[in-house]
């Protein structure tokens, strides 16, 4: 698929698609040194749900050939998270191989053992460990079957780029390729394997250059839409105007007298292709359909107070202390309530997938990224047994934790099967806006209070529709409680009327939006610098260091807020990381709009496998998260969605680019946690507390559009 | 319907019989095989589908291609010479200006036009010219770094 033989992201067919049996995956993998193992917690939860015929004990292996290459499968995919680089040189520093000579075969179920999906800053924290333990396993075996070779005890031995060597001379050597050939050595992870201190890495540690880059600078990266096959159709299929509607009457004669076109209209679904997808396009804009829309219910101003009446009852997270006990001991006490629409995943590759049917198979490349659920659905929907569908899953262009649902393999799928051609299924902008599952809006009520002594000493914290991600408490309160409503996953019934699902670090841009802007109010009130107000009130070291770095690196100077300086600070736990921003803004008083000059992101993420990548993602985070900060809400009535393109869906931009700068703050004790997300979540909080400090003005809720921003300045001018 | 359009595609001339109407962008990516421009928004919002035509940076998503009959056109698999990648290519991998990836075509597209007429670009410069294009996974930072990396002074 690329030129780049060391990335293979989607390798050629076998044969068949047919199921595979440990044995005979064994034998079909052609020999070599094999290590199974287990890469993912989320994967034991998933047990049940796994393919039948297929090996179940591990999710991920790595094979060493007679050719010395070494191979890792796993079902994981890449997104732009950079794991086709960072997990190779993972197990080329364990292996003591070179990068070249590792191979990734990614995301296809034909070829890669089962695998919930890539999301949630998994990859490096689960993945990581055991692909290094299981680099370290075979290394282990190599250097037995090295004494053997050799003669010699192992410890005389030494290992370096693909080589076993006599310590004192090494000329007496043997290569991995000649150590596995005609091998069929398969081991099972036993967690017993001991893998490098980081003092020994050498591949990890170090930037290293992104192994798709070539082909993704040259055009030649495929994405699943830039799959060619020959007779193959594209398809266009009828949305309704709204979420909810019913199909009434559809009348396709028009369409399908345009020539070359064909008109789909079976089992609900109505579809008209065409070799042309222009051509398809415009065929559906000649059918004729009448729907029957439900009045709407709420709209993107009613939702808020229409999510607290349904919300049902709270789940209890934290508890600490009682409640009544700090009111009586606050001296001023703090209420408020934040708010934040739907958000859209909208990356720039939409729901894109090709179907074919050839020989009972179907196969489905397609932008997932979940293909092995994703196979289960498309075999389901079509009627078909799991083993007999392949889905394939090239480059995907973003996922955010918008392609899990996989609605249009399954339409591709149903069209492949239905016309017996290959078909494509790309979603249009407005389709993506459509069909895409949103972030849930939702709530946050706090109600805190701070004692004689500045000390915070209530905290009563509800979360609605979100979920309590990032709400755990680090600062040192005694009388805590934390509940959450309705969050995602369990949402009482009719809490939304369209899809919701995970957003990069789901629910927590919110939690900590809402924790740290409350914190901020109490160091105001009090009249303590913002920074100073959160060392008094936190003993987690973790969360002193990130500070503190962020500090240094900012330049920051003590002031209680507002200063009239436009600097802001927030801090916050995901995945494991703890991160701490601050920033420099500016606000045009006239217009409302806010211009974010320079942002410090101080980041503790354990053991750093790849610094470079790392910062990247920080930076991306940072960027990204400017966007649910200050622009991006879907607006809706009922279940019409009338955003529909990125001229009302406002990503961030080049022009509102900060300065950022990363610091990563060095705790080689610790596994590598999360890197994909944490530095996204106290975008909104940071942002926030540093136009309360250029203006006295507190915003309430997410997006700070122009027109909320200068709504609050006004009031805030009302103000005696 | 169908029109005689010939004109030169990253420096080769080119004849096409096609109805004319068609956006260059899907000539493209279906008849012509070229898939390395993409389709984003197709309604001129995001720039993936960004392509250089006589020096200028179009979104081919709205020029349908009988416009470029007679012209000059490059596409993202015209700017690697014999195997050597363009300096902004280069650029763009080395400086880590992609996540995704799929962005990326038509960054560097817009770049390579903004050059041509721009070579010592501010970064201000660099940032409004390449204002229109968006990027989901963020990678704006590198971006700017990757072409200031090509354009700034030896
Ligand atoms: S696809 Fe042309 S500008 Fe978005
Ligand atoms: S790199 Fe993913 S959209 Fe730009």
């Amino acid at each position: 698929m690329t030129d780049d033989p060391s990335v293979v992201v989607a390798p050629p067919l076998p044969s068949a698609g047919s199921s595979l049996h440990r044995r005979d995956f064994v034998r079909l993998l052609g020999g070599g040194i094999i290590v199974l193992f287990n890469a993912d917690l989320s994967d034991l939860l998933g047990q049940e749900t796994r393919t039948r015929g297929y090996p179940t004990d591990f999710n991920a292996y790595l094979r060493i050939a007679g050719d010395g290459r070494v191979t890792i499968y796993s079902g994981k995919i890449e997104m732009g998270q950079g794991v086709v680089t960072s997990l190779a040189q993972m197990a080329a520093d364990e292996l003591a191989v070179s990068l070249d000579s590792i191979d990734m075969v990614m995301g296809d179920t034909a070829l890669c053992p089962f695998d919930m999906g890539t999301y949630g800053s998994m990859s490096t924290r689960f993945f990581g460990p055991a692909l290094r333990a299981a680099a370290a396993e075979a290394k282990a075996v190599l250097l037995t079957l090295a004494s053997e070779h050799l003669k010699t005890p192992p410890d005389t031995l030494s290992v370096e780029d693909g080589m076993v060597f006599l310590t004192s001379d090494r000329k007496t050597r043997v290569t991995f390729g000649q150590l596995a050939k005609g091998q069929k050595i398969v081991r099972t992870l036993d967690g017993k394997a001991v893998t490098k201190s980081v003092s020994e890495f050498r591949v990890m540690g170090r930037p290293e250059k992104r192994r798709d880059a070539r082909a993704k600078v040259t055009g030649k990266a495929q994405f699943a839409g830039d799959i060619r096959l020959p007779g193959m159709l594209y398809a266009k299929v009828l949305r309704p105007p709204a979420h909810g509607a019913a199909l009434k009457s559809v009348d396709t004669s028009a369409a399908a007298r345009l020539p070359g076109v064909v008109v789909v209209n079976e089992g609900g679904m109505v579809a008209v292709l065409h070799s042309d997808p222009e051509a398809a396009e415009k065929a559906l804009a000649l059918v004729r359909a009448d729907f029957e829309v439900p009045k709407p219910a709420f709209d993107d101003k009613t939702v808020f107070a229409h999510l607290l009446s349904v919300a049902g009852e709270g789940e209890e997270r934290e508890k600490k202390g009682d409640l009544a006990e700090g009111e009586k001991r606050s001296v001023s006490l703090f209420e408020a309530k934040y708010l934040n629409g739907y958000g859209a995943h909208a990356p720039i590759e939409t729901h894109t997938a090709l179907a074919r049917l050839e020989g009972g198979t179907m196969t489905v490349w397609s932008s997932t990224q979940t293909p092995f659920p994703s196979q289960q659905a498309i075999a389901q929907a079509i009627g078909f047994a799991t083993e007999n569908v392949r889905v394939i899953t090239p480059f995907v262009g973003g996922g955010f934790g918008g392609k899990s649902a996989g609605l249009q393999a399954i339409e591709a799928a149903k069209l492949a099967k239905l016309t017996g051609k290959p078909v494509q299924v790309c979603w249009s902008r407005a389709e993506e806006f459509f069909l895409d599952s949103f972030r849930p809006a939702a709530v946050v009520r706090i109600r805190s209070g701070l004692d004689g002594a500045g000390r915070i000493c209530l905290w009563d914290y509800q979360v609605y529709a979100a979920g309590s991600r990032s709400s755990e408490q680090f600062y040192d309160v005694p009388n805590n409680l934390i509940r959450t409503y309705g969050r995602w996953g369990s949402e009482t019934p009719k809490m939304h009327l369209f899809a919701t699902g995970p957003w990069r670090a789901p629910g927590a841009n919110l939690n900590v939006f809402a924790r740290e802007s409350q914190i901020d109010a109490m160091a105001a009130k009090a009249r303590v610098d913002p920074l100073e107000f959160r060392l008094n009130n936190t003993s987690d070291k973790r969360m002193r260091r990130v500070l503190e770095a962020a500090a240094g690196r900012f330049g920051w100077k003590k002031a209680a807020a507002p200063s009239r300086r436009g600097l802001g600070v927030a801090c916050g736990i995901d995945a494991g990381t703890y991160v701490a921003l601050m920033a420099e803004v500016r606000v045009d008083a006239a217009t409302g709009s806010v211009k974010v000059g320079r942002i410090v992101c101080a980041q503790d993420m354990g053991v750093v496998i790849n610094p470079d990548g790392a910062k990247m993602q920080m930076e991306g985070c940072v960027m990204m998260g400017l966007g649910y900060t200050l622009s991006e809400e879907v607006r809706f009535d009922g279940g019409r969605i009338l955003t529909r393109n990125f001229d009302t869906y406002e990503l961030p931009r080049f022009s509102g680019m900060p300065e950022i700068e990363t610091v990563l703050v060095k705790n080689d004790e610790l596994t590598p946690q999360g890197g994909g997300e944490p530095a996204i979540v106290p975008v909104g909080a940071v942002v926030a507390n540093a136009i309360f400090d250029a203006t006295g003005a507190r915003l309430f809720q997410m997006p700070m559009t122009a027109e909320r921003v200068k709504e609050a300045l006004v009031a805030v001018s009302r103000k005696p | 319907m169908r029109d005689s359009i010939s004109f030169r595609l990253n420096g080769k001339p080119i004849h096409l019989d096609v109805d004319g109407d068609r956006t260059l962008l899907w000539v493209l990516r279906t008849d012509l095989g070229l898939t390395g421009t993409k389709f984003g928004c197709g309604e001129s919002f995001c720039g993936a589908c960004t392509v250089v035509v006589d020096k200028e940076a179009v979104r081919s998503c709205q020029m349908p291609v009988k416009a470029v009959r007679g012209k000059d056109v490059t596409t993202i698999e015209g700017l690697e010479q014999n195997g050597k990648l363009h300096p902004l290519q280069a650029a763009f991998a080395d400086s880590g200006g992609l996540q995704c990836g799929f962005c990326t075509p038509g960054m560097i597209m817009n770049a390579y036009a903004l050059l041509l007429k721009t070579p010592k670009p501010t970064r201000s410069q660099i940032r409004a010219g390449m204002d229109d294009n968006l990027c989901r996974c963020a990678a704006h930072h590198r971006i700017v770094q990757a072409i200031e990396r090509v354009s700034a002074p030896a």
